[in-house]
């Protein structure tokens, strides 16, 4: 049954958006965009080495991002502001990324598709992996929820009631780099960020509770992956960018109501 | 009766700076501390390092076994984005029950507010839910940062009769940080005069005496911050910083 392309596209966007909507919720909350974005431009540096070394883009990937994400998170213990740090390390990784792939003897690879993704082509293989980290991520979240969360609100609070706020930021870091090797495929390094934020930030619009928000930002994903899968064969546009526009229309509907709802 | 919280030749720091010097100070079940000082003098530190937000460079904290706190932070950010209702942040970090939600709202006076969004709550609701909050836990002793900070003098009155109001419910020891010193002290069991170092510390009485205490906040201003004492139900007799 996952002979279809595009049935296995649909699937890698929908589990893909599942944990990047879920996960997104505490990138905005804590105002993490910016720390998204540098483990997710590091992607392309984790590209390079699994292409240099023959193995899987889901391994390059998540071990790049993975080491990017701990070094932010040493980093962001360190000083004040990370701001321009995490500006350096975003856009440096990038280029280096760039560079590096480029480098790399006897392969000639589509850059597209790792900048914007090529869900289009995902194997079954490949499916199976997006869906196990999909599945890890929200379980973790879901057994860290209320630690995560306190820690959010604030980490003296957290201190107070014996939870460990470094530890949890740690295990955000982590879930960030998993999220990134899972959406490298789907919506490319340089929308990954998209993919975390626009959600929740639509989901913001109508969402009562921190959970409730959650939930509505993975729901409001997958139908943007679903949508967006559909439309890009419709149009004959990239599928990566378009679930990114459907997810940002959601996000259009639900300030355009919210302020007719407050004006009412 | 033993201390269930102590903390023997604390030093700290905030930032690169040492603001804490070698503090002692414990804490017994049911006593109310209020710990007084100027800007900067390391008080909210001191509670950091209590609850073990900030590791002490050196000395020690110890607790008793299980000990449960209830923290009440100076000020409590929530980010805009992040949609909480007051009934939902009751249930951090743990859940519990309606019942004792919308009870501990009441003990706290903060009654009918619990579907709203905290977002929307006036500065001192604000602080009574956090306080409600902190006394869902059961907790062995409450601390507070300046948690009348934004409130005016009314408002931060009756803030501290609550407290005492809560202390009696649930018969905790209180641990409060204050510059307020005419409302606080007068409701306190014993009163640490915090300067970097434990300037001097003691009954009210005592410390409103003690000359440490006099030259960080009282006679130079012809009497304006000295201490004034409340009418009060118990053994305190009135007297001259009036």
């Amino acid at each position: 049954m996952l002979d279809d392309f595009m049935l296995r596209a649909t699937l890698a966007a929908i589990g893909t958006a599942i944990s990047a909507g879920a996960l997104g919720c505490f990138v905005v909350w804590r105002r993490m965009a910016y720390f998204g974005d540098a483990t997710a431009h590091a992607a392309i540096l984790g590209v390079a080495l699994a292409l240099l070394f023959g193995t899987s883009i889901f391994l390059g990937v998540g071990f790049i991002a993975f080491l990017m994400s701990v070094l932010i998170f040493a980093l962001s213990g360190k000083g004040q502001s990370v701001d321009t740090i995490l500006g350096v390390l975003s856009h440096g990784a990038l280029a280096l990324g760039l560079v590096a792939v480029t480098m790399i003897p006897n392969q000639r690879i589509n850059l597209d598709a790792y900048l914007f993704g090529d869900v289009l082509t995902v194997t079954r293989g490949d499916l199976g992996i997006i869906w196990i980290g999909a599945v890890v991520v929200a379980l973790v979240l879901w057994r860290h929820w209320t630690a995560l969360l306190t820690s959010t609100l604030s980490p003296d609070l957290a201190y107070a009631a014996g939870m460990n706020p470094r530890r949890e930021q740690l295990v955000l870091t982590l879930l960030l780099a998993a999220v990134v090797a899972v959406a490298i495929k789907v919506v490319g390094a340089l929308l990954i960020t998209a993919m975390l934020i626009i959600p929740a930030a639509a989901a913001r619009n109508f969402a009562k509770t921190p959970e409730h928000m959650a939930f509505m930002a993975s729901g409001i994903a997958a139908l943007a992956a679903f949508g967006g899968v559909r439309l890009s064969v419709l149009l004959d546009t990239p599928v990566g960018p378009t679930i990114i526009c459907v997810a940002t229309a959601f996000f259009a509907l639900g300030a355009v109501s919210s302020l007719v709802r407050r004006a009412a | 009766m033993t201390a269930i919280l102590s903390a023997t030749g604390i030093t700290a720091k905030h930032g690169r700076n040492t603001v804490l010097h070698n503090v002692d100070l414990s804490l017994k079940a049911g006593e109310i501390v209020t710990i007084v000082g100027p800007n900067g003098s390391g008080k909210s530190t001191l509670l950091r390092v209590l609850i073990g937000a900030l590791k002490p460079t050196k000395g020690k904290v110890t607790r008793k076994d299980g000990l449960r706190i209830g923290y009440v932070p100076q000020k409590l950010h929530i980010d805009p984005t992040m949609p909480m209702t007051v009934r939902r942040f009751l249930d951090l970090p743990t859940p519990v029950s309606d019942e004792d939600a919308v009870h501990a709202l009441c003990t706290s006076g903060a009654q009918g507010v619990h579907s709203q969004q905290m977002a929307s709550l006036s500065g001192g609701q604000f602080q009574r839910v956090l306080l409600a909050r902190a006394i869902l836990g059961r907790p062995d002793v409450l601390m507070l940062d300046e948690a009348t900070q934004g409130l005016d003098q009314p408002g931060s009155a009756r803030f501290y009769q609550q407290i005492d109001a809560v202390r009696r419910e649930l018969n905790c020891a209180v641990l409060m940080v204050s510059h307020e010193l005419h409302v606080v002290m007068s409701a306190s069991d014993r009163v640490i005069c915090l300067n970097g170092h434990v300037c001097c510390e003691g009954t009210p009485d005592v410390v409103s005496a003690a000359p440490a205490y006099r030259e960080l906040f009282g006679t130079g201003t012809g009497g304006a911050l000295a201490l004034y004492r409340h009418e009060h139900d118990h053994h305190h007799h009135h007297e001259a910083a009036e």
